[in-house]
């Protein structure tokens, strides 16, 4: 083979470097993220991802559903629609709603792709650059993710195994206030919360009701999770306890299938008009064929009932992680014990690092998601998420026998090598899971 | 190529467990899509237990592993292939091993008088038993700070780390064994950073021209690697002839030295005299979108799709001879 002489070529393979706009800085490829691809091959046990499991749905019977959708109501099902979401699908909501608590009226929502969306508009909505949202230490890596996409300030407040502490919340309105800076809202996952599964308590609620309004501090309350509860019955939403300075967003992910992409926000009669017109700009209209098929189902299905299959169903894969974890962690290792939703989150004894113990955990076939996802300022290493919404109980046992091995191992190089107690901040901005990450 | 039987269909190899498989994923979508572009019938599959059926299924078929990683680069795979009497794309399966393993290839490549850092190999069960502090100590002394800490069996940059002192040296450590139970410790070489692939299409290696890799961060690690943008790669290297040539002739004798076959790549860094020193070799390498290999093939002026064509060609020639 005979080879030309080449023209020297100087290239960053990206021709539009230079023309990205500020917020994306940090959307990078993440050593971290790819670790999880491994995550979905059947020899791996994933407690990493948050895929509900939804293959107790009567899927047979909702095929047939939306058979009889498209032959009968095609033509308008596969159309444009309302840009704030379809009537018949907001008062199907307002049903649901009223599982929590909440009486609302169906002017007040706005249909979304998902509840992610209605985050997005939330926020695009309320946030210029530099303004501060506070978020539960830790909270949600979707939210996270969202915010700095608006190059929002994220202060975390701290949270215990009774939800955010409202004094560290009124510590922080008073700093950042005299510091000058412009609180925009509070975001918070009262119920079951990502990635802690833990739920405020009621006294916890009406004291952060009673801190927002004292400062004028919106709350944007997300709860995906709450109708899945594996004790007792739902918790009062915060949003019924105060209509007027809460948006609340709302998710079929959980209760049906997150195939749909449809979510709400119910909020305040002037900011829906902003969130209409905002979603108009962004999608023209939330998904047409999704509302249709959801509404169907809510229809012509027992709703309640199949949600009671889930939550007997995830109650089951949640006992079996909690006699793992109580069979197999380290002494020194402590975690929580939800009452509901996908997530368990565990306290790893002194001195380990999740993040960089995450390459032996999948040498070991296990994954798990670090708890510095959930941190805006790399702090949580000493932590992970475990998820117990998608493997079968039997692997979810078998995934937290893993786990111990690999800590075991992690905490013997560790002392070997007389690492100190401090855990070390990483700065990775993108290190939780993929969506489609069992 | 008329007389010979032609082959069957290719099968590229891409995925598997290893802590690559996103990378090696990626890789194997571009071969796939290079040789369909080329008219070939290709087969993508992943690292399965499926795997030696689907083979046992097909008539003459040609294996192109693009496999980063644990048995896709140990010599695993191929140990497997060859037992099956399957014809594959690249190394011997020994070759493999000793590439594959740094804390090998290194030594191999220093007694076939190439310039490589200073280096030990160590298992964790080292640092337990003859105590952690001692061999740090030791190490500071014979290897000199800075120095790079990286598992010995692994790619795509993970779990290494630049080290500037005998105290950041432990959790460097910690990392690398989060990979694997044997790390390498090297004496960091100042200097330009090039990647040289050698490929043999007519029989002999050639080598490309060096590419090379001048990251925005400092550092070519994961995100340096797989982020369009991050890196500044220049092709050829803007080094002078005579460097140049001398990278081409270290990366064609580490090729040789290794038993390497088909295909391989060799990152050097040069140092300010010019003089290339060996770092490590790749038998799979990357063939992402950002990957070096490509850009290589590419200022040769030769396609990509065309290239790996060839390679399929020459192993089933290989397996029919």
């Amino acid at each position: 083979m005979s080879l030309p002489e080449p023209a020297r070529r100087d290239t960053r393979l990206d021709p539009y470097i230079d023309a990205y706009a500020e917020r994306t800085h940090g959307l990078t490829v993440s050593a971290v993220r790819a670790l999880f691809a491994v995550a979905n091959r059947p020899e791996v046990v994933s407690l990493a991802g948050g895929m509900p499991n939804i293959a107790d749905l009567p899927r047979e019977a909702l095929a047939a559903a939306v058979d009889k959708l498209i032959n009968e109501r095609g033509t308008q099902a596969m159309q444009y629609g309302s840009g704030q979401g379809e009537p018949f699908m907001r008062d199907k909501i307002v049903e649901v709603m009223a599982e929590e608590q909440i009486h609302a009226h169906a002017d007040d929502i706005v249909v979304t792709c998902g509840s992610q969306q209605a985050l997005d508009l939330v926020t695009r909505v309320f946030c210029d650059p530099g303004d501060v949202v506070l978020a539960e230490a830790p909270s949600y890596v979707g939210a996270l993710g969202t915010f700095r996409a608006y190059q929002c300030e994220i202060v975390h407040v701290a949270m215990d195994e009774h939800g955010i502490e409202p004094e560290a919340l009124r510590n922080a309105l008073v700093t950042l206030k005299a510091a000058g800076k412009r609180v925009k809202f509070l975001y918070t996952i009262p119920n079951f919360q990502n990635p802690t599964g833990v739920t405020q308590t009621l006294e916890r609620r009406h004291a952060i009701i009673a801190i927002a309004q004292e400062f004028g501090l919106l709350i944007i309350e997300d709860n995906p999770y709450g109708l899945l509860t594996l004790e007792a019955e739902p918790m009062p939403a915060l949003r019924s306890m105060d209509a007027d300075n809460v948006v609340y967003l709302g998710s079929f992910s959980k209760i049906f299938a997150p195939g749909f992409r449809v979510g709400w926000v119910l909020a305040p009669h002037a900011v829906r008009e902003k969130l209409v017109l905002t979603q108009e700009a962004a999608t023209l209209c939330p998904p047409v064929f999704s509302q249709y098929a959801i509404a169907t189902y809510l229809d012509q299905f027992d709703w309640r009932a199949q949600i009671d299959v889930f939550r007997d169903m995830y109650r089951e894969r949640r006992d079996a992680m909690l006699a793992g974890l109580n069979d197999h962690m380290l002494e020194g290792t402590t975690w929580t014990r939800p009452a509901g939703g996908f997530f368990v989150w565990v306290n790893l004894p002194e001195g380990l690092d999740s993040q960089a113990m995450l390459p032996r955990a999948v040498t070991a076939r296990v994954a798990f998601t670090p708890g510095t996802a959930f941190y805006a300022d790399g702090l949580g290493a000493r932590f992970m998420r475990l998820s117990f919404c998608f493997p079968p109980p039997d692997r979810i046992y078998e995934g937290t026998r893993r786990l111990g091995e690999v800590l075991k191992q992690e905490l013997e190089l560790n002392r070997t090598f007389g690492l100190g107690a401090s855990s070390p901040r990483h700065l990775d901005l993108s290190t939780g899971p993929a969506p489609d990450i069992s | 190529m008329s007389e010979l039987r032609p082959h069957g269909p290719i099968v590229v190899l891409a995925g598997g467990l290893s802590h690559e498989r996103e990378v090696s994923l990626r890789s194997g979508r571009r071969v796939a899509q290079a040789l369909r572009d080329q008219g070939r019938e290709v087969i993508e599959s992943d690292l399965t237990p499926d795997l030696l059926v689907l083979l046992r299924g097909l008539v003459d078929p040609v294996v192109f592993p693009v496999l980063h990683g644990g048995v896709g680069e140990d010599g695993g795979l191929q140990q497997v292939l060859s037992l099956l009497d399957v014809a594959y794309v690249g190394s011997e399966p020994a070759a493999c091993r000793r590439s594959f393993n740094k804390a090998v290839g290194g030594p191999l490549v220093a007694q076939a008088g190439i310039a490589r850092p200073r280096m030990a190999a160590l298992p964790h069960d080292m640092f337990r038993e003859l105590g952690a502090a001692a061999l740090v100590t030791a190490l500071g002394e014979r290897i000199g700070f800075p120095m790079i800490v990286k598992p010995a069996r692994s790619g795509s940059a993970l779990g290494c780390s630049k080290v500037t002192s005998a105290a950041e040296l432990p959790s460097a450590m910690v990392g690398a064994y989060a990979y694997g139970d044997l790390a390498v410790i090297e004496e960091f070489i100042e200097g330009t950073e090039v990647a040289v692939t050698v490929v043999e299409l007519d029989g002999e290696p050639v080598a490309l021209p060096a590419v090379e890799i001048r990251p925005n961060s400092g550092i070519y690690d994961y995100t340096a690697r797989y982020t369009a943008g991050e890196t500044r790669f220049i092709v050829p290297a803007s080094v002078s002839d005579e460097v140049a040539a001398a990278c081409a002739e270290l990366a064609i004798a580490a090729h040789r030295v290794l038993g390497l076959r088909d295909l391989s790549r060799v990152d050097i860094i040069v140092r300010p005299d010019g003089t290339p020193v060996f770092l490590e070799t790749n038998v799979a390498p990357g063939m992402t979108e950002t990957s070096l290999m490509p850009q290589a093939v590419e200022a040769a002026g030769y396609d990509f799709g065309l290239l790996c064509a060839q390679l399929v060609d020459n192993a089933w020639a290989r397996h029919l001879s």
